[in-house]
């Protein structure tokens, strides 16, 4: 027999931000659905490779919804950050807003897109370009709005008083899910709307 | 709602016959009846069903290869129609490879991690239920289009044009293509909670360099799942988008025939080794204890099964080498088949010197351990011989392929399975299997598995190409196949003792006491089967032999098992660092809830109402699935350092 291993030490309870095992489930989740977006992606370079300039439907994408759209999700991640730096520091005003501005910037940026979508002179099936457009773009949207429904339950909860400086965990791994489905996004916009300016 | 504690000083106790096993019983208990049984998150119970659902499909694809044995036992025989034969080597495949192999594994560790690690439970109780519920939803959705004559009918992966709508009209595709993708989210889900409790629930002291070699197998081939697990779910989407939506992504004018098989294999071949990987982990655990002596080169061990994962993504491109793909390509993917032979020999040396240095007991869970080294090495030369492009141009799609895969997932995954059966079933039930039917139970396999594989080496060899389903007179290979049919049945007998061997033992095998053999691991230090709170105080570990301190005396470090962390408000287990396993967090464990059985449903109803596109009842579907995660993530407690002022009504304030 030896003496004890474990000096006795004063542990906290329960869900505890980072330390949390649901914030290293959700980096799990955010690693299977990179590579998701990676085979994703994968696809329609492997594809476009082998194409000439003709396989695009238009000589190149125009940005004029994407480029500021992509400014309204990078706007509501920051906006669903600033929120969480409320409820860290009990500012319930900033934790409130930031998350209620998160949702409205991520819907927005939702509109926007299924009007770009109703704007194509081309559908789903017109070619394997166009397959791939709104596939991917489409994967994209379910994570946006999935991201949406997610932030709207956390801001109830918030409503309903179940978050405090210490306890927030769900705050955090909603947020961290947010900033990823945003970062998902550039690689998107950069293989739409600017690649085809490096590649033909 | 109760408001929770912020923090605490964690009791200590030593356990006696009244405390605190009866306390912790009330705590963990599962209620029974049929709600229990709908709810339950117990680890141990959601093992045992997956070993059983997984057996019960290898039962399945068994006896589908033995139909197509009795078919192809002689040339000319027409007890099969080709649409019929198509159907079922394709089930077969899928049964084994999907059905049985990866979810058997995930049973065992389902079932073993939190024993070997320490702990009361998974680190995602639920999501470990929901990893089940959509296993066996998965396996009942590709077997329900089967059943009705519409099964996959395109080999187990899928090939394009012949999976494409234009040759493949029938919804036999479009049901397989679906069912993978359910498949797929049960596997990640599981895969994610592996890796979270490996790195967050391993007893104190339990330092990464002191965990079992079947927890180095599960969490390598867990990550791999993360990563290469989205590939194949995404080809098989967009295979259904093109037969549904008429995309264009395999389709020859328009997309890449070529993309499908990348996407399959990407996946394909990381899956490999995911599914034989922790079985070499139960060798590499099972084998020592009765070699009564630790297994030489953990370390090379431990890092060999990381290493051989790791450049398993980097050689899909062997499974097409005969694409007519670009020569640097196929130089590069055969160097690096060639180079993961390095890694998977590491291994077999270990396992070969363990026996070498040791003093073995023969046991019946001995024999299948050793004799796993044995089809493993010969399931590798095959690999090898086909890892060379030249060597690979003559045999693929021959024969010696479908031996060359029967050595390796046979020989590196039931073997070891099996042996796993007979060392662990004791823990499980209490009780152990007969010795005396087991000896028969293996030489009736292992003889049997060798005369039904070993020759189609042989007849493939000579150029019996795979997934005919007959053959002519006067090809030479009529004998060898003969011989085929007979070691495939001789096999299936030997199948057969083992379930007589587990029915009769169940109730008049010898009882198992609690470590019945003498081995090292945290596991055998509590009863069998486990209480439901698995160990009264959870474990301080001092080395990687806890049960063995004493005769290794490797140093004057004791583990402690009678006396630790009590953890007893509520289920609870202790929380601890990623790499030195130091306590840090109380970890609150849920309460059993039906939430994840209806989130299985809610994927089910989607997946089923989108193969007739009946997009209501998908919604309908859908909308279970969002109100199942609500609930399930509802939280169960208001902090106390709360800023709203009006707790939930009930609710009481510390």
């Amino acid at each position: 027999m030896t003496e004890a291993l474990l000096a006795p030490d004063v542990l906290p309870v329960g869900a505890r931000g980072r330390n949390s095992v649901g914030w290293w489930g959700m980096l799990c989740l955010i690693a299977t659905e990179s590579s998701l977006f990676a085979y994703l992606l994968f696809s329609y370079y492997f594809i476009a490779v082998q194409r000439t300039q003709a396989w695009l439907p238009d000589r190149h994408p125009s940005m004029a919804l994407a480029g500021p759209n992509t400014l309204v999700l990078l706007a509501s991640s920051a906006a669903v950050w600033w929120g969480e730096e409320g409820v860290k520091h009990g500012r319930r005003g900033q934790h409130l807003g930031g998350l209620a501005v998160g949702i409205l910037l991520g819907a927005a940026f939702l509109a926007v897109q299924i009007f770009e979508w109703k704007a194509k002179h081309y559908g789903l099936a017109s070619g394997s370009y166009a397959s791939l457009y709104f596939t991917i773009t489409g994967f994209h949207m379910v994570h946006v709005a999935a991201g949406v429904a997610i932030l709207t339950v956390v801001l109830i909860w918030s409503l309903m008083g179940y978050f405090s400086p210490r306890h927030h965990a769900r705050v955090t791994i909603a947020a961290i899910y947010w900033h990823f489905v945003d970062a998902v996004w550039l690689c998107v916009f950069f293989t739409f709307y600017l690649s085809p300016y490096l590649m033909w | 709602m109760i408001a929770r504690e912020e923090a605490r000083l964690p009791e200590f106790a030593r356990v006696t016959e009244s405390h605190p096993g009866p306390r912790l019983q009330a705590i963990w208990e599962t209620e029974p009846g049929l709600k229990g049984w709908f709810s339950t998150v117990d680890h141990k119970e959601i093992g045992l069903r997956y070993i059983v659902t997984a057996f019960a499909f290898l039962l399945l694809g068994g006896v589908e290869a033995l139909i197509m044995r009795v078919q192809l036992a002689g040339p000319e025989r027409r007890l099969l129609t080709p649409e019929q034969y198509d159907q079922l080597f394709t089930m077969h495949g899928v049964s084994m490879i999907f059905l049985y192999a990866a979810p058997i594994l995930t049973g065992f560790s389902n079932y073993l991690w939190p024993l070997l690690l320490g702990s009361r439970d998974m680190a995602f109780p639920r999501l470990n239920a929901l990893s089940y519920w959509t296993y066996l939803a998965a396996g009942m959705f590709i077997y329900a289009g089967f059943v009705v004559g519409q099964g996959p009918n395109a080999g187990w992966f899928n090939y394009v044009p012949y999976a494409a709508r234009q040759y493949n009209p029938g919804v036999n595709i479009d049901i397989y293509a679906l069912g993978l993708i359910l498949l797929g989210i049960s596997t990640t889900v599981g895969s994610a909670n592996f890796v979270v409790t490996f790195l967050r629930t391993r007893a104190p002291g339990m330092s990464i360099n002191r965990v079992p070699i079947l927890i180095w197998g599960t969490l390598t081939a867990s990550v791999a799942n993360l990563l290469a697990v989205p590939s194949v779910s995404l080809a098989f989407f967009l295979l259904w988008m093109d037969r549904q939506f008429a995309t264009h992504f395999f389709d020859a004018s328009q997309g890449q025939p070529l993309l499908w098989q990348h996407l399959f294999w990407m996946f394909g071949h990381p899956w490999v080794y995911a599914i034989v990987l922790p079985a070499m982990g139960m060798v590499s655990d099972g084998l020592p204890t009765f070699c009564r002596r630790p297994i030489v080169g953990y370390t090379a061990v431990a890092l060999s099964s990381v290493a051989t994962m790791a450049l398993g993504f980097g050689v899909w491109v062997h499974h097409m080498f005969a694409t007519g793909l670009p020569s640097l390509a196929l130089s590069f993917f055969s160097g690096a088949s060639l180079i993961i032979t390095i890694p998977s020999a590491v291994a077999v040396f270990a396992w070969t010197a363990t026996i070498w240095l040791g003093r073995p007991v023969i046991t019946t869970a001995f024999l299948f351990f050793a004799s796993m080294i044995v089809l493993f090495v010969i399931g590798g030369v095959s690999g090898f011989m086909t890892a060379s492009t030249p060597v690979d141009w003559q045999l693929t799609d021959t024969y010696f392929v479908v031996a060359h895969i029967h050595y390796v997932l046979i020989g590196i995954n039931v073997f070891p399975v099996v042996g796993a059966i007979y060392y662990w079933f004791p823990k499980m039930t209490g009780r152990l299997l007969d010795e005396r039917l087991g000896r028969w139970n293996f030489w009736t396999m292992f003889v049997g598995f060798n005369l039904g594989f070993f020759p189609m080496h042989i007849v493939g060899l000579m150029g019996m190409p795979r997934r005919i389903y007959t053959y002519p007179h006067g090809m030479g290979w009529s004998g060898a196949n003969l011989i085929i049919s007979i070691g495939s049945f001789l096999f299936a007998l030997g199948v057969l003792m083992l379930l007589v061997n587990v029915a009769v033992s169940l109730k008049r095998g010898r009882a198992a006491g609690r470590n019945p053999w003498d081995a090292p691991t945290l596991e055998w230090s509590t009863s069998s089967p486990p209480p439901p709170y698995n160990f009264e105080v959870i474990p301080e570990v001092a080395s990687r032999h806890p049960l063995w301190e004493d005769q290794l005396d490797e140093s004057p470090a004791r583990s402690r098992l009678d006396e630790g962390l009590l953890l007893d408000h509520g289920r609870e287990t202790i929380g601890t660092t990623p790499l030195d396993a130091v306590p840090d967090l109380i970890l609150e464990m849920p309460p059993d809830t039906v939430a994840p059985f209806c989130l299985a449903v809610g994927m089910t109803v989607l997946f089923a109402a989108a193969i007739p596109h009946l997009w209501w009842l998908a919604a309908i579907g859908a909308v279970i699935c969002g109100l199942s995660l609500t609930a399930w993530f509802w939280p169960r407690t208001i902090p106390p350092d709360a800023p709203a002022a009006e707790p939930a009504p009930g609710g009481k304030r510390q």
